[in-house]
């Protein structure tokens, strides 16, 4: 994908607690979370594992995912409620995936390559990345092929 | 274990007419507000002694409320995180205040105006950020605005998954709030709306439509709340409090930026402070004789109706058909139009409708109601009200 150098839309800042996730991103790999004491996911990432408590933590690269629910924004009721870049993404599909591979934690992308009208719960998806900017890379997921 | 069981009463109650870019200042409505409260409950501005609101509230803090109002001393100033996720919780504060001897008659207020909520939305979210930070991060690039919506279509298609709910059936709830309105002439939209008017309005959120977000004005509310014993010597009946409480379950968030990960994304909070409700209060859902449960959304207020246990989970599209909601029906839900149809306010008019009801002074009068269950938004921490005559 081409990458723009005046993207408008809102990026995530690098933070020690999330940095490993979105250099797994430029990568091209998805890193999710896994404490390394008790093995439980988490999503997004943070220090501590609310199961065990512990503050060791690894990333675990996953692939694959299922459409566990979404929205499409056609229109919303007051323009406040537009994200800086996205006034013209309409329709807009925002997909909560279910990740198998890493306990069946879910997170929030958009979807590439469907229509939002197939969109549908249960939908197998891969991973894809999206280079925006020469610094982040956001995951988004595409139906299996 | 002794809990506020009965100890306190809600005394005043004062709310300002709903009004359409009034030119005022969300100050101005929240001292309306107050005063009627006080004046309701037979008090002077002299006798306050304490004040909790919203960390979302931006109309006044405790010491601007105090010069305005002249009262001597504030013996206890509390609040709350947030916003319509406190409005029960406001009064659960100002009972423990009582009750702990901390200040003798606390006042409950949120006022807003369109103008300020709507345009400083962003803003007002963006001061919340510490406590979101990290999670925004994973919302905002894929064009989530951590607005309710998103949080509320996510959770709605999948209730319509998992239980097979319609729109048709969630367009209940609207349709019988503006039932509601049509008595109360305090209430924004008081025209009557079918199923297929509902169904007409374009998709916003999919599958959330453009119309069905709260009628939002400019309007102040408030409440006077004190011990049982002082209220035998105000103005009205006291309406008491059975039971009051705040409740998160897991993975709680200042918006909704954690909801998506919850075990159950189709489950509000109040399916954890529910049981603790009834059991403070010592009654069972089907003791309930009127509810008023916030209503941002229709599907919010559906997912609320189950998780106060009206009914079972996943049975809430069919429970809320047949009357089942409407005055004279099982569970008279909203009775005065709700944010649905009367106005916005943050939850806090569904606290005075639930106190006009044991009074016996709603628009739409619920015959003989003796127990009012009140519950406040999704938003985490949320809170309830078991009030009684």
């Amino acid at each position: 994908m081409e990458k723009t150098t005046n993207y408008e839309k809102p990026l995530p800042q690098i933070r020690p607690d999330t940095a490993p996730f979105w250099e797994g991103c430029k990568r091209h790999e998805l890193l999710i979370q896994r404490c390394s004491d008790c093995g439980t996911f988490r999503h997004p990432p943070r220090p501590m594992c609310p199961e065990c408590n512990s503050l060791n933590s690894e990333w675990v690269k996953v692939t694959k995912g299922t459409v566990y629910s979404y929205t499409v924004v056609h229109d919303r009721p007051m323009p406040v409620l537009y994200l800086p870049g996205f006034a013209n993404d309409r329709p807009l599909a925002i997909v909560l995936v279910e990740l198998p591979e890493a306990g069946n934690i879910r997170m929030v992308s958009n979807i590439v390559d469907c229509r939002s009208e197939d969109l549908k719960i249960g939908t197998p998806v891969e991973v894809v990345f999206d280079d925006v900017t020469e610094e982040i890379t956001l995951p988004k997921f595409k139906p299996t092929a | 274990m002794e809990t506020l069981k009965d100890k306190c009463a809600i005394v005043g109650i004062g709310q300002t007419p709903f009004l359409l870019d009034s030119g005022r200042t969300e100050l101005s409505f929240a001292l309306e507000a107050i005063k009627l409260a006080i004046e309701d409950a037979g008090l002077t501005s002299k006798d306050i002694d304490g004040f909790v609101s919203y960390t979302l509230d931006t109309s006044a803090s405790d010491a601007i409320l105090a010069n305005n109002l002249g009262t001597p001393d504030i013996a206890y100033a509390g609040q709350l995180p947030h916003a319509g996720g406190s409005g029960c919780g406001m009064v659960a504060h100002a009972c423990a205040a009582v009750m702990a001897g901390l200040a003798d008659y606390v006042v409950c207020w949120r006022a807003l105006t369109d103008s300020n909520f709507t345009s400083n939305r962003m803003q007002r979210l963006a001061v919340h950020q510490p406590f979101s930070r990290d999670a925004d991060d994973f919302l905002r690039p894929f064009g989530w605005t951590l607005s309710t919506m998103e949080a509320f279509a996510m959770a709605c298609r999948r209730h319509m998954y998992e239980y097979g709910t319609t729109i048709e059936q969630i367009a209940t709830i609207p349709i019988t709030a503006r039932k509601y309105a049509a008595r109360n002439p305090r209430a924004l939209r008081r025209d009557p709306l079918t199923v297929e008017e509902y169904m007409s309005w374009p998709i916003a959120v999919d599958p959330i439509r453009q119309f069905e977000r709260s009628a939002i004005a400019d309007v102040g509310g408030a409440c006077v709340v004190t011990s049982a014993e002082r209220a035998k010597a105000c103005r009205h009946r006291p309406v008491y409090v059975m039971a009051a409480g705040q409740g998160s379950g897991p993975l709680p968030g200042a918006t909704y930026e954690m909801w998506n990960h919850r075990p159950v994304i189709t489950e509000t909070a109040a399916k954890y402070l529910a049981p603790r409700l009834y059991n403070m209060a010592g009654v069972r859902p089907e003791d309930i004789d009127v509810a008023e449960l916030y209503d941002c959304f229709p599907f919010t207020c559906l997912a609320l109706i189950e998780d106060y246990g009206f009914c079972a989970k996943g049975e809430g599209g069919a429970f809320i058909q047949d009357g089942r909601i409407e005055l004279g029906g099982q569970l008279p839900l909203n009775t005065h139009g709700g944010h649905q149809a009367e106005g916005y306010i943050h939850g806090f008019s569904h606290v005075l409708e639930g106190v006009r009801q044991l009074r016996g002074t709603s628009t739409a009068q619920v015959e003989d109601a003796e127990l009012v269950l009140v519950g406040s938004a999704w938003t985490c921490p949320t809170s309830g009200l078991i009030l009684r005559r």
